[in-house]
């Protein structure tokens, strides 16, 4: 059966590749850094599971000083000039995109039709990953249509990776990281230190007051966590469930799938959510780390006050 | 309030701009000791949530794929597609792309994405699509249309998932509403999370339509 273990392999050999081609790499001066960093990152998926809670930490903490006191540079791995990716793209025509969208099509008909696929009676992968699973089966696919039809240097595709890699550079710990500061925040009792102070210090008597101190708190509290996730159960709990549902009669459909939402204004605000705004802005070479966030803040803003409107507009009707 | 030392941590630090892999770790520690964690506990408890997070990393397996198609000319042919295309302009471009990510992922189509779709097709699409009607950009109008390009990805997808029954966030709130006793149906919460979807898309679509004549009114 293929379980996600699998694809933390595959991305563990991937990033050990990047590793030794970093060491290898002169035009970098410091190569030693990055190929001790994405040596780490490797280390962390290929044997992340069998280390221990503790040498995992080390481990952490190891690439957040690498990461941190700017032990990385940014290699030159050989690639194609701009001229040349011109003549390729004219030649090429159209089909070039064929592979690129390869992905999402398997990924999608992987998530449709595979979650009961058996081999002799055993299942083929872990139902309840089929959809990033599919997308595993949709890079191979891809890589493999790619390297058969344009026929790249063998190690064409690491090398390309590690020019991505590098742009992104440590950011690209960012994400998984505040994902275990979260875990963290919530095994150190963030959330219940949140609602003693929003229900003993905000008045809270009118129902419009309940919708917008939840709508609000949905958002402010995602924002500080980068995950409306984390703050959907603790809001819910102290503000949303006792009053807007059991004291003032609303429906908590409806509270719960706007509130919902209105953390996601949050999400678009915050460098804490590194997956949606902070890697983007690497991915892209923006000079402005929260370059994203900048041009999400003008619709997060106006978006959850409609949302707070919305909620107390609907939530006692229906 | 203990507790919340650690959030002021984050919060200080990303204010005065230190490195954020620093101040996460920062925080981890002064969080570990208000929460009266050994030294030991914390980082075991900072090694084991780090290690069970390693599924948001999974993204970065397309990048060997995605850099190989752009050796071979990917984002050149995206420009190429869109450069004959004389009616395109930035905003009107992300504004399509904005209701094709809503739709889809409301159908739990997940196509889209910021290393498969905005880095190497998108944002040079929408690129091209200014360059076509003004010329070639300066740095900060690159960046200012690839902010948006990514920003597009983003709105449409935070605000078309949750239509879709079988998502995450609509798990969590049946799950968080059922443990304490009130029990709704998926489909009552994805109905509620359209007048959202099409609001979110009217305030990102109009902004969209404005960045045309910023955009113009820069040239």
């Amino acid at each position: 059966m293929i379980k996600l273990e699998h694809l933390y392999i595959a991305l563990g050999l991937v990033f050990a590749a990047f590793a030794i081609l970093s060491f290898g790499d002169r035009a970098n001066g410091k190569r030693l850094g990055n190929a001790a960093f994405w040596g780490l990152f490797a280390a962390s998926f290929l044997a992340g599971s069998h280390l221990g809670d503790f040498a995992n930490g080390v481990l952490v903490l190891a690439l957040v000083a690498l990461g941190g006191f700017g032990a990385l540079g940014r290699g030159a791995p050989k690639t194609t000039t701009d001229a040349e990716r011109e003549v390729r793209a004219l030649r090429r025509g159209n089909a070039l995109f064929i592979p690129a969208l390869l992905i999402p099509i398997i990924a999608l008909a992987g998530t449709l039709t595979l979650k009961r696929a058996t081999i002799e009676g055993v299942l083929l992968l872990d139902a309840s990953q089929v959809t990033l699973i599919s997308l595993g089966f949709g890079v191979a696919a891809a890589l493999i249509v790619a390297m058969l039809w344009l026929r790249p240097p063998v190690l064409a595709p690491l090398q390309e990776g590690r020019r991505l890699i590098d742009a992104i550079g440590w950011t690209a710990i960012l994400p998984q990281l505040l994902a275990a500061l979260g875990a963290i925040f919530t095994r150190t009792g963030v959330g219940q230190a949140v609602s003693i102070v929003a229900t003993r210090y905000i008045p809270l008597d009118q129902p419009f007051e309940a919708v917008a101190v939840y709508c609000l708190g949905m958002a402010m509290f995602t924002f500080v966590m980068g995950n409306a996730f984390a703050a959907f159960p603790v809001m819910t709990a102290a503000i949303g469930l006792p009053l807007i549902v059991h004291k003032f009669g609303g429906s908590p459909a409806i509270m719960g799938a706007i509130g919902m939402l209105a953390g996601f204004c949050g999400t678009l605000m915050t460098p804490m959510a590194a997956n949606f705004n902070i890697v983007p802005a690497a991915l892209l070479d923006l000079s402005d780390r929260n370059g994203v966030i900048k041009a999400q803040i003008p619709t997060a803003i106006p978006l959850l006050l409609a949302n707070t409107i919305l909620m107390y507009a609907l939530v006692f009707r229906f | 309030m203990w507790p919340l030392l650690g959030v002021g941590v984050v919060v200080v630090g990303f204010l005065l701009r230190f490195n954020p892999l620093l101040v996460i770790a920062a925080a981890v520690f002064v969080s570990g000791w208000a929460g009266h964690l050994s030294l030991y506990d914390t980082v075991a408890a900072l090694g084991h949530a780090f290690n069970q997070s390693r599924l948001v990393s999974i993204q970065l397996l397309v990048l060997p794929v995605i850099g190989l198609l752009e050796r071979e000319g990917l984002k050149e042919r995206a420009r190429l597609l869109i450069g004959k295309v004389h009616a395109a302009t930035t905003g009107r471009l992300l504004l399509v792309y904005l209701f094709a990510r809503q739709v889809t992922i409301a159908f739990g189509l997940p196509i889209g994405g910021q290393a498969q779709m905005v880095r190497p097709l998108v944002a040079p699409m929408a690129e091209a699509a200014e360059e076509t009607q003004g010329g070639p950009l300066d740095a900060p109008t690159r960046e200012l249309i690839r902010a948006h390009a990514a920003a597009a990805d983003n709105v449409g997808a935070f605000f078309g998932e949750d239509i879709f029954i079988a998502i995450g966030s609509i798990m969590l709130i049946k799950g968080m509403l059922d443990q304490a006793g009130v029990i709704v149906q998926p489909l009552e919460l994805s109905v509620w999370a359209i007048p959202t979807a099409i609001l979110a898309f009217l305030i990102h679509g109009t902004r969209l339509l404005l960045l045309d004549r910023r955009l113009a009114a820069r040239r």
